[in-house]
């Protein structure tokens, strides 16, 4: 008997008239674990989320979430998941406790149980001076908090978070990496992330799987994927232009030369980070007085480049609404075709 | 799952579709505004109608009260459908789906939130026709009989709005349904008895649109009194509508609300 939280083996999701969103992936997330999906817009992440909460069915593979099959047992995955899906489902016209009542009403749970639940939850995101607002008058922060305290209303023991931060500032981008830390951590809840941003999968994510044009490229802990790609690079910008040519000449001694800004020189350090004051010393023997030298280590965002040969940012193609959308109307054209 | 989690269910949508509703006055006032607007120009402008001999009231103003009932209701299929595509373009139908709720307590919930605001327009309607003269010839059950009828078929041009927003996803389309859905109303009895109108393909189109048989059943409430024929026709027509469109609706909402 499995006991992964998740589980997939080639799980492949098509549209008809749209891309193989995703293709043949092959996943394993323990009890427990927080799990970074990486990777840029229209990679697949959002359509994966959607198999994975049964809103959508694969087109080939199987997927188990909590030991269950999603595709024949949706009910009971339902009930051992939480969602907080790309856009913050809330309703401009009702209050935060409204939702939460709402909420708690679905899922069974009554009267003064799913009135005390209804307040922690909006206390532990911070929203209860706020929680008899219309929503609509809450911040961006504010509404991806409320989403988030909707998704754990049932106490799921797995929690989908689909760019969970995107559009929000730095201060509540801390605070909802406060609370999943605190999620996984504390109750041991296993947690499903996707998200686009680097820093993101880096600081939360116990294993990280890259994914591009529907394909995980790279799959580790973050430590490991960037070890993987290996050496740090160095980048000098000499204080006079004309010395550029020559820094450039004492950098090429240390390695490979990498993309650097236009005023300066980069390289890929052979021997790792301990050259660096080496390399510091040949330009000082070159009597090359240097405004700026930085010592890059290898980021998830190398590991992607090495991985796909593009960069991660800015490497998206076409959005994740689009593919949102797609999915939604593959999903109506899907259904409608098994009716037939 | 119990009757009792259904009638929850039913309950807690039910009261969220009618609390978001009367906290959108831009929801609310077009759809009291413009109906009294249109009863008020028609019955100031057509008034010599009644002079046409078999016009069988001497006021235009009672005469043309029941458009406003109808006309209200046009505005239930647009506020419906703009609602349930609201749900589908935010997520908000993806969240309930991921909730053990049943599809038959989202759709019973979404139509109360149209009852309740076929309510407000029926009494208010009814309201401002008495207050400026229209007697009700079938009296105060007859009023009863007319808020019903109306009821009737607010739900069967909401569930036309919901329809659409649920197969399409957008609050757009269900915008774009607005000309079509008046469009049967203009080319109805509306303004004038179908014997009354000269005009052959028009008189032909009036007889066979739905539309004209709703009228004319909330009509003779107001001018004749009890009159059996155009009460089954025109309930006949608002539930036929009702149920179809509530089948396809369901249906709409099946395909929409796809779980595994």
């Amino acid at each position: 008997m499995s006991t992964a939280a998740i589980e997939t083996y080639g799980l492949v999701r098509e549209f008809k008239k749209g891309p193989r969103a995703v293709d043949a992936i092959d996943l394993r997330v323990e009890p427990g674990e927080v799990y970074g999906f990486l990777g840029p817009n229209g990679a697949g992440k959002s359509t994966t989320v959607h198999v994975l909460t049964t809103l959508l069915p694969p087109t080939a593979g199987t997927a188990r979430v909590a030991g269950h099959d999603v595709v024949n047992e949706g009910a009971a995955v339902r009930a051992a998941i939480g969602a907080a899906l790309q856009e913050a489902a809330l309703d401009p016209f009702l209050t935060g406790r409204e939702h939460m009542t709402l909420q708690t009403a679905l899922h069974g749970i009554r009267g003064e149980d799913g009135r005390r639940r209804a307040d922690s939850l909006l206390g532990r995101v911070g929203l209860t001076e706020a929680a008899d607002r219309k929503v609509r008058g809450y911040s961006g922060g504010m509404k991806r908090r409320l989403d988030l305290a909707l998704a754990l209303v049932h106490q799921p023991r797995i929690l989908f978070l689909d760019e969970p931060t995107t559009g929000l500032d730095v201060q509540s981008r801390s605070a909802l990496w406060a609370e999943v830390q605190r999620l996984a951590s504390d109750r041991g809840v296993t947690v499903f992330l996707t998200t686009q941003y680097l820093e993101e999968a880096d600081v939360l994510a116990d294993r990280v799987g890259i994914i591009d044009h529907g394909r995980i490229v790279a799959e580790g802990t973050p430590e490991a994927l960037k070890a993987e790609i290996g050496r740090p690079s160095v980048e000098a910008v000499p204080a006079d232009s004309g010395d550029l040519a020559q820094t450039k000449d004492v950098l090429a001694r240390f390695g490979e030369e990498v993309a650097s800004s236009p005023k300066g020189a980069a390289v890929r350090l052979s021997g790792g980070d301990a050259q660096l004051a080496d390399v510091v010393r040949a330009l000082d023997a070159q009597d090359i007085h240097v405004e700026h030298i930085q010592l890059h280590a290898p980021t998830l965002d190398d590991v992607f480049l090495a991985k796909t040969g593009r960069s991660l940012e800015g490497a998206g193609d076409g959005g994740e609404e689009e593919e949102t959308a797609t999915a939604d109307a593959g999903a109506s054209r899907q259904l409608a075709g098994q009716e037939a | 799952m119990s009757r009792s989690t259904l009638a929850l269910q039913v309950g807690m949508l039910a009261r969220r579709s009618v609390v978001r509703t009367m906290r959108q006055p831009a929801m609310i006032v077009p759809a009291l505004f413009f109906p009294l607007l249109l009863l008020s120009i028609n019955s100031s402008g057509l008034d010599s109608a009644t002079n046409l001999p078999g016009f069988p009231t001497d006021s235009y103003f009672q005469f043309a009260l029941a458009i406003a009932f109808v006309q209200g209701a046009l505005f239930s299929a647009g506020s419906a459908g703009t609602n349930v595509a609201a749900d589908v373009e935010t997520g908000f139908l993806n969240r309930l789906s991921l909730t053990p709720l049943r599809r038959v307590a989202l759709l019973l919930g979404q139509l109360a939130g149209i009852l309740a605001l076929g309510l407000i327009q029926a009494v208010t309607f009814l309201g401002v026709g008495v207050v400026f003269g229209a007697g009700i010839e079938a009296g105060v059950l007859g009023a009863l009989v007319i808020v019903s009828l109306s009821l009737l078929i607010s739900l069967a041009f909401g569930c036309i709005g919901a329809f659409v927003a649920l197969r399409t996803g957008s609050g757009e389309t269900v915008q774009g349904i607005f000309p079509l859905l008046f469009a049967a109303l203009f080319l109805s009895s509306m303004s004038l008895p179908r014997n009354l109108i000269e005009t052959d393909w028009f008189q032909t189109v009036a007889t066979w649109n739905p539309v004209s048989y709703m009228l004319e059943g909330i009509r003779s409430l107001v001018i004749t009194g009890w009159d059996g024929q155009a009460l089954a026709l025109g309930f006949a027509c608002a539930t036929a509508l009702a149920v179809l469109m509530l089948a396809a609706t369901s249906s709409a909402l099946r395909t929409r609300m796809m779980r595994t």
